[in-house]
């Protein structure tokens, strides 16, 4: 049995119990010790047909009974400490029939704006990615336990809301990002996951912003293998093998953003997701068109006004009109901002004022939030050194 | 985001309330600050923000490498090292604001008559381990 299979089948089958009665929180917990318990036992036992499905011609039935048969034990282990009548059916009631849309109305639930983004990732994961506890906790470095609480906790708070309403697709998005940015962690690759996740909700919706989270995902990952070399180390995208980007990836996403693009309804992920494509435009780093990539920074300002974004728009006016114009364009950004050390390192470095931006990347390492990034401002410093010396 | 909450046995601000040694307080002054300690760790395992707690012996040893073939070379223990590290215990939360209070918090552990030791805790965040792009 395919993991991944089954993890796809996890938002419908929540979206069955729920249709059926079941309040989603224990509707969720029940399908999670379902997938706990077919991932343990469905690879050699193929033959179990102790819930009446065939796991193998019928994984949707088997899962669905599984689930409902531990929703009911649940709720009668529950009545009865309470000393109340069972009222859950052993035989579930036909109900109406699941919506097509359950699964998109789980990742709104998920990614409920009164949630915190930890909180709200954890959960989109186990619902609507259909991973364990186990995995997601392993991924985000926290014991399982600690994971489990975190779930629960959500769950709890979002108690109130209803299944069928729909929410603002930008939470949803971040939520996504952020799992994408998380990377590898575990077993699990979340990048990869991030990329199923929004693929699926592209199906499920029609907005261009959503399409150009998908694009922009694909051609992040299609860089994956270039970004590092063999011991870990970053490479900068100017010094990539482009020889290893992913073509297919790219082309993919190209071809996503453009028909998003043609819709005229302009995001910031689309935007940033057209800076990524002329970067993977370019055949060397000599020749991307810097001068298109600061007109996408100054729509992405138009749209965020993230200082983020002014601090990668300076570092984008360096290298198209020349390192003095990229520092001019760097005293408009808030030097307390992450990176705005590293950037103003590699301005100085390109206007070869070496000592200055030696000393600048020195303490850009310092302040860096994560030890690759840390180790490579380190060697880039160290290196100027050396030439000045 | 993780952080580290460093408790020292010494080292740091000097402390602003002069609350002894915890052998120096009574019996139940230590039970109700032991209690505190794990009531700490317990609430923060249900909110799920926890991720690890350890104490260390206060005797530790200075190790290092000597030469090709030679046994490590160990100094110490230092009775009167500068700085010394009690334990940690280690938070995953939303922010950094979220850090200061919940390290508020634990300094308000009791000690002599039940008051708060105002105990200084070092709070120090995690570097990330994934390689972010800085594309």
């Amino acid at each position: 049995m395919n993991p991944t299979l089954l993890r796809e089948l996890v938002p419908a089958v929540i979206g069955v119990l729920v249709r059926r009665g079941a309040d989603f929180a224990s509707a969720e917990d029940a399908v999670q010790e379902a997938v706990i318990r077919a991932l343990e036992t469905w690879p050699d036992d193929s033959s179990s047909r102790s819930s009446g499905a065939d796991p193998v011609r019928d994984p949707k039935g088997w899962l669905i009974a599984a689930s409902w048969r531990r929703f009911v034990d649940g709720k009668r282990a529950e009545e009865s400490r309470r000393g109340r009548e069972v009222e859950v059916a052993a035989e579930p009631p036909p109900g109406p029939a699941p919506a097509a849309d359950d699964t998109l109305r789980l990742y709104f639930l998920c990614a409920h704006p009164s949630l915190a983004p930890a909180s709200a990732v954890a959960l989109t994961l186990r619902a609507v990615g259909g991973l364990t506890t186990r995995q997601i906790a392993a991924a985000y470095l926290v014991p399982e336990a600690t994971m489990a609480q975190r779930i629960s906790r959500a769950k709890r708070r979002i108690a109130g809301e209803s299944f069928d309403r729909s929410g603002d697709p930008a939470t949803v998005l971040r939520v996504l990002y952020l799992v994408f940015n998380e990377g590898y962690g575990g077993d699990v690759d979340l990048a990869a996951e991030a990329i199923r996740l929004t693929r699926q909700l592209v199906a499920l919706t029609d907005d261009p912003e959503v399409a150009g989270l998908l694009a922009l995902m694909l051609l992040h990952h299609a860089r994956r293998a270039a970004r590092t070399d063999a011991d870990g180390r970053l490479i900068p995208l100017a010094e990539q093998d482009r020889g290893r980007w992913d073509t297919g990836l790219i082309a993919e996403g190209v071809e996503i953003l453009q028909t998003a693009l043609a819709r005229d309804r302009l995001g910031e992920y689309q935007a940033q997701a057209a800076i990524a494509a002329l970067h993977a435009d370019a055949p060397t780093a000599a020749e991307t068109d810097w001068p298109q990539i600061v007109e996408w920074y100054d729509e992405l300002l138009r749209l965020t006004e993230s200082p983020v974004v002014r601090l990668n728009r300076a570092v984008a006016v360096g290298e198209a009109d020349g390192a003095r114009a990229g520092l001019a364009a760097l005293e408009d950004v808030d030097p307390g901002l992450p990176r705005y050390a590293a950037a103003s390192a590699y301005l100085h470095e390109r206007a070869g004022e070496h000592a200055r931006a030696a000393d600048l990347y020195a303490e850009a390492a310092h302040t860096a939030m994560s030890v690759p990034e840390r180790d490579h401002l380190t060697r880039r410093a160290a290196r100027l050194r050396h030439l000045c010396s | 985001m993780k952080y580290l909450l460093l408790k020292h046995y010494r080292g740091g601000p000097e402390p602003v309330v002069d609350y002894g040694t915890i052998d120096s307080w009574s019996p139940d002054e230590v039970d109700a600050h032991m209690r505190y300690m794990s009531d700490f760790a317990e609430k923060l395992q249900s909110t799920g923000e926890f991720v690890d707690a350890q104490a260390l012996s206060p005797e530790g040893t200075f190790v290092r490498y000597d030469g090709e073939g030679r046994p490590p070379v160990t100094d110490g223990p230092f009775a009167e090292t500068k700085d010394l590290v009690a334990g940690w215990m280690v938070i995953d939360v939303d922010s950094y604001d979220r850090a200061l209070e919940l390290a508020g918090e634990l300094s308000a552990a009791p000690g002599p008559n039940g008051e708060p030791i105002h105990e200084w805790l070092e709070l120090r965040p995690f570097m990330s381990g994934r390689a972010e792009s800085v594309e």
